[in-house]
């Protein structure tokens, strides 16, 4: 694969639980292109999100190699992770995760701010993204006034408000009706069609994964090409 | 950004936001109405300690400026040697004596007390028998007591003849002879007031009476000396009970804050979550913490002051003539230190917790 944007080789990652390990990533190789979509599915604990949180620079890996864009995430700091997901890395989860106390602009102001780019105005893209979203009108809105498609769409629109490099979405359409799952994979699709945004989304529902260019299955900690 | 998501997330939570900032005002409320009191008191001896119209103040040996009572001076000495000095046109005896908590009463020669502070009657007039008594316009109110009415202390029924205006001296004055007789005191006296011909002259009489034979071991003030005595430094234990409460305070609101924010970031494990995933640092996370604790000590610190006008004015008009308060302005910097550093001493332990929260099981938190 040319220009590859992540690279995963041999990775392993064991929670301590207790005395007892248990083993969550047992030797994932993955390799990802620019520009691309990737669907991940597979069933509950078979280490999906593990590999989003450690690809999304959340958690470190036990052993392994993860290159993001570059970057090797298994030899940094804490900090040094932190730095890496503000600019790279944008999360869509399934229960959206907005701060319930702010408005779905600050919302996205805030992840602005994190990238030290607080003050500056946002770009004609991004602009354009949130008629794309079609949100631009209930920007001023708290969350709890927004229908869950609104939310997930402020969500996406939060994530890519710093132009990441990859773009992980957590089951995005898990707590959406079909009509809004499809309005916001359409979304996703077009983000990555039309902006060549590098997407890797987790689902269960198979119609959801075929949304992207190629689909892999986890299953017990390891990979499985479809 | 992040002041608008501190305010937003303070009144998210309004109730406890008041709350939380309204403990924090009692505790700068409780500083600042133990020092306007104890500053209040003794600024209320020392008018009362000029309006007593002296110049000079003479205590016998071994007696505070500041005590409330004891009687170790002969009256004798009035006639036979202080009425006698040069440049002095009066010199009354008064007899001290406590009646219970720190209200005393204060026995004096109608005449001369009179003569010297120029009292004022606000109703009825001077004492006529021997268990009549005058008191001023503070315990009269305080007390709904009228001209004709008993009051009871040292286990004797007085009867009110005359209601004067406050500052001069005593709160209530009774005879000289029969305060001497019932508190076994015959012929003694609590201290001498001297009035000159000109005041200007007290410097002089002073050096004077202090090389009298006799006098060594009296203390002798110009009435500026003896009400500068009227100090927090002079009151034995009242720096050291100052302390105490402003000990208790810190506790409190490091406590108090402690719980809120204790409480706030359990409640926002998630939150806490979203921001580590948005690219939020363990020190934005304390950061975030310690703007809200601020801001509610700051809100405490103006509520605080605030209730302190409150307990100021209900002190001075319920209680007035046991207690005096005033405002202590230069206090509200202090108390502002005080409730910053035990607020932001309680937010400490919550958000270090916060910043090392994982940021996964935070997300994944219910």
């Amino acid at each position: 694969m040319n220009n590859p944007i992540i690279e995963i080789s041999g990775l392993e990652k064991i929670y301590r639980v207790g005395d007892v390990e248990v083993p969550a990533l047992r030797g994932v190789d993955l390799t990802v292109g620019r520009g691309e979509f990737l669907s991940v599915v597979g069933p509950s604990g078979s280490g999906k999100s593990t590999l989003f949180h450690i690809v999304g620079g959340l958690t470190s890996p036990s052993s392994g190699a993860v290159i993001v864009d570059g970057r090797d995430m298994a030899n940094l700091t804490d900090i040094e992770r932190t730095r890496l997901r503000r600019g790279k890395v944008g999360f869509i989860f399934q229960k959206y995760n907005l701060l319930p106390t702010l408005t779905a602009m600050d919302n996205i102001l805030m992840a602005r701010h994190f990238s030290g780019a607080n003050g500056q105005p946002l770009s004609e893209q991004f602009n354009d993204l949130l008629k794309l979203l079609g949100i631009q009108h209930r920007l001023h809105h708290k969350p709890r006034a927004l229908s869950g498609g609104e939310q997930q769409r402020v969500a996406i629109a939060r994530a890519l408000v710093n132009h990441p490099a990859i773009l992980l979405a957590d089951e995005p359409t898990g707590n959406l009706d079909t009509q809004n799952s499809d309005r916001v994979l359409s979304i996703l699709r077009d983000l990555n069609q039309r902006l060549g945004q590098t997407i890797l989304m987790i689902t269960h529902n198979p119609e959801a994964a075929a949304y992207g260019h190629r689909t892999v299955t986890m299953r017990d900690g390891r990979l499985r090409e479809e | 950004m992040i002041n608008r998501l501190v305010i937003e997330n303070l009144k998210h939570r309004r109730l406890r936001t008041m709350l939380s900032a309204l403990s924090i005002g009692f505790q700068v409320t409780m500083i600042l109405a133990v020092v306007g009191l104890s500053r209040g008191m003794l600024q209320d001896s020392q008018n009362r300690a000029r309006g007593a119209g002296a110049d000079i103040f003479v205590k016998p040996p071994a007696a505070s400026a500041i005590s409330l009572g004891g009687a170790n001076m002969p009256e004798k000495m009035i006639e036979a040697f202080f009425i006698r000095q040069p440049r002095v046109v009066r010199a009354a005896g008064t007899l001290v004596q406590p009646i219970g908590g720190i209200s005393t009463v204060t026995g004096v020669q109608f005449d001369d007390f009179a003569a010297m502070s120029g009292i004022r009657f606000l109703e009825g007039g001077r004492f006529k028998d021997k268990f009549d008594v005058v008191i001023d316009e503070y315990y009269a109110e305080q007390n709904m007591k009228e001209v004709g009415h008993t009051v009871r202390f040292l286990n004797t029924d007085w009867r009110v003849t005359g209601i004067i205006e406050a500052g001069k001296l005593a709160r209530i004055i009774a005879p000289l002879a029969t305060l001497q007789e019932i508190t076994s005191n015959t012929g003694k006296i609590s201290q001498v007031l001297l009035k000159l011909d000109d005041s200007k002259a007290t410097p002089a009489v002073i050096t004077a009476l202090k090389n009298t034979p006799g006098l060594e071991g009296y203390s002798i003030y110009s009435v500026e000396e003896f009400v500068s005595m009227f100090s927090i430094d002079n009151v034995p234990g009242l720096k050291a009970f100052i302390y105490v409460i402003i000990g208790l305070s810190i506790v409190i609101g490091f406590l108090v804050v402690w719980l809120t924010m204790y409480t706030t970031v359990l409640e926002r494990t998630r939150e806490i979550g979203i921001l580590k995933a948005l690219g939020a640092s363990p020190a934005d996370i304390v950061n975030i913490l310690l703007r809200e604790t601020l801001v509610l000590a700051l809100v405490g610190w103006a509520a605080g002051i605030g209730l302190s006008y409150a307990a100021n004015a209900a002190i001075n008009t319920l209680v007035k003539a046991s207690l005096q308060s005033v405002i202590v302005y230069d206090w509200w910097p202090i108390v502002a230190a005080i409730a910053i550093f035990a607020s932001l001493l309680g937010a400490t332990w919550p958000g270090l917790r916060a910043a090392r929260q994982d940021a996964i099981e935070a997300l994944a938190y219910e």
